[in-house]
């Protein structure tokens, strides 16, 4: 047990990432937007998270500034789709090539430079626990702040009514929109939502998992994190557990010198992607599976009808 | 009661605009200057001096315009199969990873004939990177029609897997064993290198292939009869599919199209201006060539134009970067505005604006 722990720490700060991000995607898919930029978006929040936090110093700042800098990019998403009626595909792969490019553009002369990593807190007593709570207790802000997310996300959409209000216009826009419901409105929250914890798993990247600037860090867990939302069949809970078995992976390239495992470190590295190709064709190949799941309206535009 | 302003609405034209499908690349492009100028501002770089190393310098030397047409190759070589996919409805935007792996392929045929002679191994490398790229592309047609696994996932993860294999072969198997044990490959022979077209340029038999491919389109598209299924599916899939046309069938075939097309830019790629094997071969050509679609509306001909266009932001970006020190990234930011300014252009196709009083009914959409 000794040994696996720090296997085990790594899970937690390799599936972080992926659980804010997938989260979010799930929102915005949720209301019905297909939004492919989550990678462009992560890593504007990554960028922008380490810059504000080589200039201030101050780490609360940063999140805030990647949490922005996500839904700034979401914004220009929403105003293309829902305002210019552009097609939800590609726009969102623009917004990815724009991401990735502003990142680099921004990060030029951040290359190189260091930064400790958010502090870990501590829970009172329950850190004290051997093992377990080394685990689960003594994490930084934003591993708590990611399960609460969870919880707080399936609370949203299956307890409340704003949440039945938003799964009603992602399963059919023209019936929400006849009852008098703003479509547009809802889905630019959903897509506002959505680029807020994309940015948030982006600050994770790059001021806990690796704090450090290197451009292109997403290192596609953007489109892993819009996989995700596949594999869990768009409910929050599976998110949870997907991100972690994904985390799981990713972190064996890391420790699998250490089990004495020799293969190519460029073979290791394929495996998270590759995994994710196994897990959609699991998933999608029910297809009455995903059509039950699947919000029905999901990438399709909106135009009122007046 | 609210006080009465005029607010803009867009409302549905009753035909699309045919004019505003050729204006708003035009528009999109005055509009990517505009905010590149503003750019370069923030950076306090002069605008005017930045834009002329960007656009006009790179075109003001023969030389320049014949490496112009040596980026735009890969660009409009995969534009044109791309449009021909997105407009059946088939997301192939992995055509990165098909380009390495044809480069691969390619490139590991050219090593296989390392310092022999013969016409035939050319005509070989360039078959090999074909099929590559098919093959690569194959999987994601299986998975999508087989599995029904979404193909923009499945083709993007395969791109991941492709830029590391291709590491691998040069770390290893690939690696030039005289090489001080860096990661690249022999440098390819004479008889596996592209002919150059014009002596002290590096414009190459590549270019030809990239117009005959973008002629093979444009009659595909017009007098085939796949042509006419490509977009009969994407503008009307159920009636398509109704008049007996299969789904799977198009996305097979706009699928090993696409792979194809981009396994030969990857053989050109490698055999041309690079002439071996490097960890990276490609500086994103195949995610590029999405803006390319789009801008060349999804036609070849259109590709063609735009394949230009955007190997000049490439060429203006390295440009700019010797003459001002501009970082390259400056490029990626451009490429995502032109295509962000096009896509709300085009709203113009559909739609145009009225003046609306804001108590009026109707949501302002």
């Amino acid at each position: 047990m000794e040994i696996l722990l720090p296997a085990l720490l790594t899970i937690i700060t390799a599936a972080t990432p992926l659980l804010f991000a997938a989260l979010g995607e799930l929102v915005t898919e949720k209301s019905g937007v297909l939004n492919l930029g989550v990678e462009g978006m992560m890593v504007m929040g990554a960028i922008v998270g380490f810059a504000t936090v080589h200039v201030s110093g101050s780490a609360t700042l940063a999140i805030l500034a990647s949490i922005l800098a996500g839904m700034l990019m979401a914004a220009i998403f929403a105003l293309l789709v829902l305002k210019f009626h552009a097609s939800q595909v590609p726009t969102g792969l623009a917004l990815t090539i724009f991401g990735i490019g502003l990142s680099a553009l921004i990060g030029q002369s951040m290359i190189g430079v260091a930064y400790d990593g958010i502090p870990q807190i501590a829970i009172p007593l329950l850190a004290d626990i051997p093992l377990l709570g080394r685990l689960l207790f003594q994490q930084d802000f934003l591993v708590y702040l990611s399960i609460v997310m969870v919880v707080s996300v399936s609370w949203f959409l299956y307890r409340t009514r704003a949440g039945l209000i938003l799964r009603a216009v992602g399963d059919s826009h023209d019936a929400a929109h006849a009852m008098g419901y703003s479509v547009i409105r809802i889905r630019l929250l959903a897509i506002l939502f959505g680029g807020a914890m994309a940015g948030l798993g982006g600050a994770y990247l790059s001021l806990a998992y690796s704090p450090l600037w290197v451009e292109q860090m997403t290192a596609g867990r953007g489109w892993i994190a819009l996989a995700l939302v596949v594999f869990a069949t768009w409910r929050p809970a599976r998110v949870l557990l997907g991100a972690y078995l994904f985390g799981g992976i990713t972190i064996l390239q890391l420790h699998a010198q250490a089990f004495g495992i020799a293969v190519p470190s460029q073979v290791m590295s394929m495996l998270p992607y590759l995994a994710t190709i196994v897990v959609l064709v699991i998933i999608s190949s029910d297809r009455s599976r995903i059509k039950l799941n699947a919000p029905a309206s999901l990438g399709r535009a909106f135009h009122p009808s007046r | 009661m609210r006080p009465e302003s005029l607010l803009p609405v867009f409302v549905k034209r009753p035909l699309p605009s045919r004019a505003m499908v050729y204006l708003s690349p035009l528009l999109a492009l005055t509009l990517t200057l505009l905010a590149g100028s503003v750019l370069f501002l923030t950076m306090s770089v002069p605008p005017l001096q930045a834009m002329y190393a960007f656009f006009i310098e790179p075109l003001s030397s023969v030389y320049g315009l014949t490496e112009l047409a040596v980026k735009a190759t890969p660009l409009v070589l995969i534009g044109v199969a791309l449009a021909l996919g997105f407009r059946a409805g088939v997301w192939n935007i992995g055509a990165e990873g098909q380009l390495i792996i044809g480069g691969l392929c390619g490139g590991a045929v050219a090593l296989y004939f390392y310092e022999q002679e013969g016409f035939y191994i050319l005509p070989l490398i360039l078959l090999a990177g074909i099929i590559g790229g098919m093959l690569w592309a194959a999987i994601v047609a299986f998975l999508r029609t087989r599995f029904n696994a979404n193909e923009i996932l499945t083709s993007l993860m395969l791109s991941y897997v492709a830029s590391l294999l291709i590491n691998l072969m040069v770390h290893g198997p690939l690696k030039d064993p005289e090489g001080f044990n860096f990661p690249e490959s022999r440098l390819f022979s004479e008889s596996a290198m592209l002919p150059i077209l014009f002596e002290g340029t590096r414009l190459h038999l590549g270019a030809v292939f990239a117009l005959l491919v973008v002629a093979a389109g444009w009659l595909m598209l017009s007098r085939s009869l796949s042509g006419f299924q490509i977009k009969a599916m994407g503008s009307a899939s159920a009636a398509a599919e109704h008049a007996g046309f299969s789904s799977n069938r198009i996305i097979w075939m706009t699928l090993l199209l696409g792979g194809g097309v981009a396994g030969l830019a990857g053989t050109i790629e490698v055999a041309g201006p690079i002439g071996q094997l490097l960890p990276t071969i490609s500086p994103g050509y195949g995610f590029t060539a999405i803006i390319v679609a789009y801008v060349g509306r999804l036609h070849p001909l259109g590709s063609l134009l735009a394949g230009l266009l955007l190997a000049l932001t490439y060429l203006g970006g390295e440009t700019a970067q010797i003459n001002l020190g501009l970082p390259v990234a400056v490029t990626g930011v451009f490429q995502g505005l032109l295509l962000f300014f096009l896509l709300a252009c085009d709203v113009f196709i559909h739609y145009q604006l009225q003046w609306r009083r804001s108590g009026s009914s109707g949501e302002a959409a």
